[in-house]
């Protein structure tokens, strides 16, 4: 299965901030009762960007300044909480293809990459430095160098760590794992052989 | 030198090492659920693979399921739909469904162990960040994405990298009326909601040895809170005596051989760990959140912490959380008025949960105006509470009591918080919004601690409530 060398992302930016922001904000959990990942990029961050009656409150996805955005920016932790790939689902599937953060958690950090979402760890004084040029010009293009580890904004740049395992993934076009992992099948007979558990 | 539980587990069901340096490791036990399988099974379809081992792998539904009538079609029909999704998959597939008509099903993490599916030594996986559960029985248990459920089912085996190992202690006794519960609250608090990344906790000294396995499923199941994906407890005599005769343990001549291999994953006494934290068991009282995540705690003597109290960078998320929550920084956080209590959920619904509070529930009403909810985690906690008349107890003290499924812990089924009620919840997460309404506030404690909120209809000390005290020689 042929895929997509990820070396770079490029495009606008916007900042969702604060610290902890886990999966159930990413997708509240009311909205994975579904069989498919189709509709997920319409409710993300949904119950804070919207009302009860639908109609939008005060948040930076709604604001027209930020539309078209691909790289989202926030705090430490990020994707903390629970495993649903409904999560990154609905931050691609809205349209960011990158991810800049202080940190992240295990398990959301390895689905973003599964899907080939960038996630870069930056420093919260970078972050900051990052947010406030995109405040004063949204349509600044921010580019994430997965293969040189750093991001360049406008004529800025800082660099920035992105786990090596993830890096040489993206890189190699072998973020879905799925095609390596079949190439195994003799070794994994071989090794659930040994297991007494395996047995049928 | 010696090696962890956790190495040696990794070891014995490594494939190989794949291009960008992760490991492809065998995971022996699949399990799955009705939210994050269809599009699992969707994306096999398209790909045309195939399920490679499927009698290596259960599924069951828990998460939409409706708590009060299991009429079908349920009245949701995008629930109704997910579950005849997955049966559909498991049919076509080959893969064991517990299905409602089974008497077997219930929360995957609680199904799982009263099989006698979750076993020492072995490697387990479900799309859901509470596998962390199964630890309690020596296994490495992880939680993943929907892209892996489709990896395990095409290969069995999935991409990973090897965490470090904590070593987390906690010796002595515990005082009375302090429960696992409170146990895995105090460790987060001190070590973080974040402080586990990159770590499996193994959890070890007296607490844990004493504790029984429905226990040490309750503290395994919440490392993940603490960002550990993974959490568990080296297998001793009580894991065997508990897996004995369960449908899926081994049998005959088998069970012998089976105990010999289990007891040889346990951690080596000279192992070395990354690292390594002390706790001591005195030092833990009922424990409950007053935020909104579960790091966010104080014992229920404490006040709720002040923005000014905290260091540097939690101010803004004490503040974020002071704010949603509704609650004065500085003030007790006993006599908190609750609208709504839970027992239940993968870390409290199991028999000794029900049974504990069953013990101090007699002779007490649930407070009016309070709507206090109990449900089983699985069809076979419920049968056993019937058998033994706990429901009637819980139902006597003006509790509902429900049929198994995740319930009010997610509230992706009809039971959910309304606007800003606060709920006294035995659960894993107070994130917001997460019993079902976005304004909903959480507040995670013991089933005991909910049973004393009930009654009093406000946040209280259990041992006030029920008389625990202190024994003379304590």
């Amino acid at each position: 299965m042929a895929l997509e060398k990820i070396t770079q992302v490029t495009g606008r930016g916007v900042t969702v901030a604060g610290d902890e922001i886990d999966t159930d904000r990413i997708i509240p959990a009311r909205f994975m009762k579904c069989v498919t990942f189709d509709s997920m990029g319409e409710y993300l961050f949904y119950d804070v960007r919207k009302n009860e009656d639908g109609s939008d409150k005060k948040h930076p996805l709604n604001e027209e300044r930020f539309q078209g955005a691909s790289i989202l920016l926030s705090g430490a932790n990020f994707g903390c909480g629970s495993s649903r790939e409904h999560a990154p689902q609905a931050i691609y599937r809205y349209g960011f293809r990158g991810i800049i953060a202080e940190s992240y958690a295990e398990i959301f950090f390895g689905n973003c990459t599964t899907l080939g979402i960038p996630c870069f760890i930056a420093t919260k004084e970078d972050i900051a430095k990052i947010s406030a040029a995109v405040d004063a010009d949204p349509s600044l293009e921010i580019t994430l160098d997965v293969e040189n580890e750093k991001i360049v904004f406008g004529d800025q740049s800082v660099t920035a760590v992105i786990r090596e395992t993830a890096k040489k993934a993206l890189v190699a076009g072998k973020w879905d794992m799925i095609g390596e992992l079949k190439e195994a099948e003799a070794e994994i007979a071989a090794v659930a052989a040994k297991l007494p558990y395996m047995a049928k | 030198m010696g090696k962890s539980l956790f190495e040696k587990v990794w070891d014995a069901h490594t494939v190989r090492t794949l291009s960008n340096g992760q490991t492809q490791l065998l995971i022996g036990t699949h399990l799955l659920h009705e939210v994050t399988s269809p599009q699992a099974f969707g994306m096999l379809r398209d790909l045309d693979l195939k399920v490679a081992y499927p009698h290596r792998t259960f599924a069951t539904v828990d998460h939409i399921v409706p708590t009060d009538s299991r009429v079908e079609p349920f009245a949701d029909p995008l629930a109704d739909a997910m579950i005849n999704e997955l049966r559909k998959n498991c049919a076509e597939t080959g893969v064991t469904f517990f299905d409602m008509n089974t008497g077997k099903q219930g929360i995957v993490h609680v199904v799982g162990p009263e099989q006698g599916i979750t076993q020492p030594g072995t490697t387990i996986a479900c799309g859901d960040s509470h596998t962390s559960t199964h630890g309690a029985f020596g296994a490495i248990a992880f939680g993943i994405g929907t892209t892996q459920i489709r990896d395990l089912l095409a290969t069995q085996t999935m991409a990973l990298t090897q965490l470090k190992v904590r070593k987390v202690e906690v010796n002595g006794s515990l005082r009375p009326g302090v429960y696992a519960k409170d146990v895995i609250l105090h460790i987060i608090r001190k070590l973080g909601v974040n402080g586990g990344t990159g770590f499996a906790y193994e959890y070890a000294g007296e607490v844990f040895e004493n504790f029984s396995m429905e226990e040490r499923m309750t503290v395994c199941n919440m490392s993940i809170e603490g960002g550990a994906r993974v959490g568990y407890i080296n297998p001793d005599e009580k894991t065997f005596e508990y897996l004995k005769g369960r449908p899926y343990s081994p049998k005959g001549e088998e069970w012998e051989a089976a105990v010999e291999n289990w007891k040889s994953f346990a951690s080596d006494p000279d192992c070395e760990y990354d690292d390594v934290v002390v706790i001591d068991a005195a030092d833990i009282a009922p424990t409950v959140t007053w935020g909104i995540n579960p790091a966010q705690a104080i014992t229920i003597e404490e006040s709720i912490p002040t923005v000014d109290s905290v260091k540097e960078s939690e101010k803004a998320i004490t503040a974020e959380a002071l704010e949603y929550m509704k609650l004065e920084g500085g003030a007790p956080i006993k006599g908190t008025k609750v609208d709504v209590c839970f027992v239940g959920s993968c870390t409290n619904g199991r028999l000794s949960d029900f049974e504990e509070v069953a013990k101090y529930l007699k002779g007490h009403k649930v407070a009016p105006g309070v709507k206090a909810i109990a449900v089983p985690g699985s069809q076979i906690v419920d049968a056993i509470c019937k058998e033994k008349g706990i429901d009637a107890i819980y139902r006597e003290a003006g509790f509902e009591w429900r049929e198994a499924g995740c319930s009010m812990c997610l509230a992706m089924n009809p039971d959910k918080l309304i606007g800003d009620q606060l709920s006294a919840s035995s659960s894993n997460r107070n994130f917001k919004g997460r019993q079902g309404s976005p304004t909903g506030r959480t507040v995670l404690m013991s089933p005991v601690m909910v049973a004393a909120a009930a009654i009093r209809g406000e946040i209280s000390d259990s041992r006030e409530v029920f008389d625990i005290r202190e024994t003379a020689n304590a």
